[in-house]
């Protein structure tokens, strides 16, 4: 117990609050795609106290919005949690370019929400497409770790975009993989994979389906038969992520309930899927105007710095 | 000393406090009062009767000196007037500003039984402005304890208990979840009515006490109060999370898109900026016509938000009449001025879908008052037949707020039904070591409350902790001692110069 005593005592809690110098230290970077990146961030306190499910509201500068990202993982022993971002909107693409190793993030509280509620079930499947692979990551290591067998799905464009096939493997006892174009694993959609796994484990007993609503919908409907519980976790928009601004709330069953502190995990079977697509699009036209903004910004930035080259150019002899 | 002053001797009409025109302001968040200047102060310092038996001081939930300071005020000695105040209330530029006045100290005052109350929180704002222009913030000579205490929220509840834990030596870090402190302060209340360069002073003012302010800290998820006492070394905590969960309106369409709880709205605009979009990345949805449900201080900030914001039209819905209303009176004056429209006793019940999924307008129905309800006020009820559509394009929700839930989910403290904490009469909770006050005791009450509250958690930390209550020893040191002014002898500084003692945590939670 000394040990872990002196540990805590001697982990820096958070970074100082409002200087401007000070952050959140990006240590590694991995693009998996055009649009997909993973970042890994120091926080060793983050990494202690993060379980799987939870998610963080991140803030890359000190103009930035407050935007949530689930953790995608976290190693307790380097004191890192890992974030996967998908760069669609102003705050990511700006986070593709400026988030590089060395660099820091301006604010990353966390772990919020829930933790995920791990069951009893002795079989599990662990479904994530797109952006919900990363994630569904912890799930599927804490599934295992209780020793439940694990199958994970996922769902991927084609196999150049596949990524984190070892990690599964190291903690799922089957891997499913599935491919738009069948260029790895089999032909079709994440839900394919899990009738598959349903046929192929007739005692499934839960399903964690991370990804877009839609996906997590079609995931809930191919369950629901069978009566198989099955989670999903909703990412809606949230500012502050702390249950004080109301702005992430969802209708499961009869009840409204706040993402950031009732959830993010909902029993899919209760979630009123139309109602969270309704509210995931309540910014689209803001969003595509701080793009606008921004990539105008952008190309100034860039038209300035050629500016300068061509002003530095030696001037041609006899012009 | 002049001849005593009476009523009859006293200037009868209250000194008006000077505002930016409304049509001016409406276009911009500057602050609207302007506040007194020294004239204006001294005029209005002439009306009060220094009554001896101070009902204004009983009226303040912390016991401002009020005819002392204002005494000070009348002999020109501002800086006495601070010391007077920041005895008791640290934070006199916000309360001057934010405190509802009318129903506390001037609700009472002996002036107001026969004229108009004497302008005190006007007169506190006008010192509390000095303090900060001249960077007069009490700096006592503080002897170091051995202890440690966190402080969990940086709201009002939490500065004040800081404040006075620092005061009495201890080293006190204030956690706070979002990216910068002040809590409600800084997130709820608009810069028209309290600019933040006002919070950054109060800050500080406390930094300079050595408190340390660490953000982006969800104590309960990062950490738990459990661990804070039992590995981190914390020999108290103080609990100040607030009451700020959103009650939902619980009618048909409260999902719509342009629906939104007052606090989202004021989130974005104040803490997020939203209000410079695109600047600043966050958005805010932008009504033309808004409607908005509640009559309290939240409301109308809300609304006079919306106004800046370039709505066209702002009406307030409330179910009970304008007597009723819990606003401050100077807030719904000025909400009037603006051209927000009051629809008083009445209650919305469906908002309206345009077939896009989003606010077409919002169903009412008239109300009346009938018999008190357990509050004391007027239950409304509805009268039959009354149903009419109010168009709008945003509805935004202030029908007050429940206890943020996060404490309660991750320790063991006792709750009470809905979920505060239960306390004992120093505000000790049901863990050793650990007390609570402010809006997550109480439910959501006012700024002044919960510093009173924060104040009184401090002192039964500090009896807790078994430190000497030292207040009489600096009391003391109010009038000078050998003809030495109290701030050439008291005002010695102490942590912020020493050099790293404890290197173990003090490094620890500033090392990055």
């Amino acid at each position: 117990m000394q040990s872990s005593s002196d540990d805590l005592r001697s982990t820096s809690t958070t970074p100082a609050p409002r200087a401007g110098v000070t952050g959140f230290p990006i240590v590694a970077r991995h693009d998996v795609s055009d649009a997909t990146f993973i970042l890994e961030v120091d926080h060793p306190l983050m990494a202690r106290a993060a379980r799987a499910g939870q998610f963080v509201i991140v803030m890359s500068h000190p103009e930035g919005e407050r935007i949530p990202l689930t953790i995608a993982d976290f190693d307790r022993k380097r004191g890192t949690v890992t974030l996967v971002v998908q760069a669609v909107g102003k705050t990511t693409r700006e986070m593709q370019r400026t988030c590089q190793v060395g660099t820091t993030l301006h604010g990353v509280a966390g772990p919020l929400g829930l933790p995920s509620p791990l069951g009893k079930a002795r079989t599990v499947v662990c479904v994530g497409g797109g952006l919900g692979v990363a994630p569904v990551y912890p799930q599927a290591r804490a599934h295992k770790e209780r020793g439940a067998t694990v199958i994970g799905v996922l769902g991927f464009r084609s196999a150049e975009l596949v990524f984190w096939e070892d990690k599964f493997r190291e903690v799922c006892d089957e891997l499913i993989l599935c491919t738009d174009d069948g260029s790895a694993g089999i032909h079709g959609l994440v839900t394919d994979g899990l009738e598959l796994a349903m046929e192929r484990y007739p005692d499934v007993g839960e399903v964690v389906a991370i990804g877009p609503p839609v996906m997590m919908q079609a995931c809930a409907e191919a369950t629901r038969p069978k009566g198989v519980h099955t989670v999903v976790s909703l990412n809606p928009i949230m500012v502050d992520g702390t249950g004080m601004c109301g702005g992430c709330r969802v209708r499961v069953g009869e009840r409204v309930q706040f993402a950031c502190v009732d959830g993010p995990d909902f029993d899919g079977h209760q979630v009123d899927f139309a109602d969270l697509r309704a509210r995931l699009t309540r910014y689209r036209g803001e969003e595509a105007q701080a793009l606008a903004h921004w990539e105008h910004a952008c190309r100034r930035a860039e038209n300035a710095a050629s500016d300068t080259l061509v002003s530095e150019l030696p001037t041609p002899a006899g012009a | 000393m002049a001849a005593k002053r009476t009523i009859r001797t006293i200037p009868a009409e209250r000194t008006p406090v000077r505002e930016q025109p409304a049509d001016e302001r409406i276009g911009g968040f500057e602050e609207v009062s302007l506040g007194y200047d020294e004239a204006e102060a001294a005029r209005e310092a002439q009306r009060c009767l220094f009554c001896a038996d101070t009902p204004c001081m009983t009226g303040c939930p912390v016991s401002v000196d009020i005819p002392g300071f204002i005494r000070k005020v009348s002999d020109q000695d501002y800086r006495g007037a601070y010391d007077t105040i920041a005895r008791t209330n640290l934070l006199p530029a916000v309360c001057g500003r934010v405190c509802p006045q009318e129903s506390q100290c001037e609700a009472v005052c002996t002036v107001g039984a026969t004229l108009e109350p004497v302008a005190i929180g006007r007169l506190e704002r006008f010192v509390g402005d000095l303090a900060i222009a001249n960077d007069w913030a009490r700096r006592p000579f503080i002897a170091p304890t051995p202890y440690r205490v966190g402080v969990i929220g940086s709201g009002p509840a939490g500065m004040a208990c800081a404040a006075d834990l620092a005061k009495a030596g201890c080293d006190v870090t204030v956690f706070d979840a979002l990216h910068l402190p002040g809590g409600v302060l800084r997130y709820g209340i608009p810069d028209f009515r309290l600019p933040s360069e006002v919070i950054d002073a109060e800050v500080a003012n406390l930094e300079r006490l050595g408190v340390r302010f660490e953000c982006n800290t969800v104590v309960g998820r990062l950490f738990t109060i459990e661990q804070m006492i039992e590995e981190m070394g914390y020999d108290a905590v103080f609990i100040g999370t607030g009451a700020g969960y959103p009650t939902m309106l619980g009618i048909p369409g409260d999902s719509l898109g342009g629906v939104l709880s007052a606090n989202e709205l004021l989130t974005r605009a104040n803490l997020m900026k939203a209000r410079d979009f695109p600047m600043y990345d966050t958005p805010i949805p932008l009504g033309t016509h808004v409607a908005v449900v509640g009559a309290g201080n939240t409301a109308m900030d809300a609304m006079r938000v919306c106004l800046r914001l370039g709505a066209e039209t702002v009406q307030c819905i409330y179910r009970r009449s304008a007597a009723e209303a819990p606003a401050r009176a100077e807030e719904l004056h000025h909400a009037e001025q603006e051209g927000v429209e009051f629809h008083w006793l009445t209650n919305p019940i469906e908002v309206l879908d345009d077939g896009q999924g989003n606010v077409s307008g919002l169903r009412c129905q008239r109300m009346e008052l009938g018999e008190p309800d357990e509050s004391g006020r007027r239950r409304p009820v509805p009268v039959p037949r009354s149903e009419f559509v109010m168009r709008c394009d945003q509805v935004v929700f202030a029908i007050g707020t429940n206890a943020n839930p996060i404490i309660g989910q991750t320790s063991k403290l006792r709750l009470d039904k809905r979920g505060y904490l239960r306390v004992d009469e120093d505000l000790a909770t049901s863990m050793a070591g650990v007390f609570a006050g402010g809006d997550i005791v109480t439910g959501a009450a006012t700024v002044i409350e919960a510093m009173g509250a924060g104040r009184k958690a401090a002192a039964g930390i500090l009896r807790y902790l078994g430190i000497r209550d030292e207040s009489l020893a600096y009391d003391a040191l109010g009038e000078p001692v050998f003809g030495i002014a109290p701030h050439e002898h008291s005002y010695v500084r102490l942590r912020a110069a020493e050099p790293e003692t404890s290197p173990t945590h003090r490094t620890a939670v500033t090392a990055r």
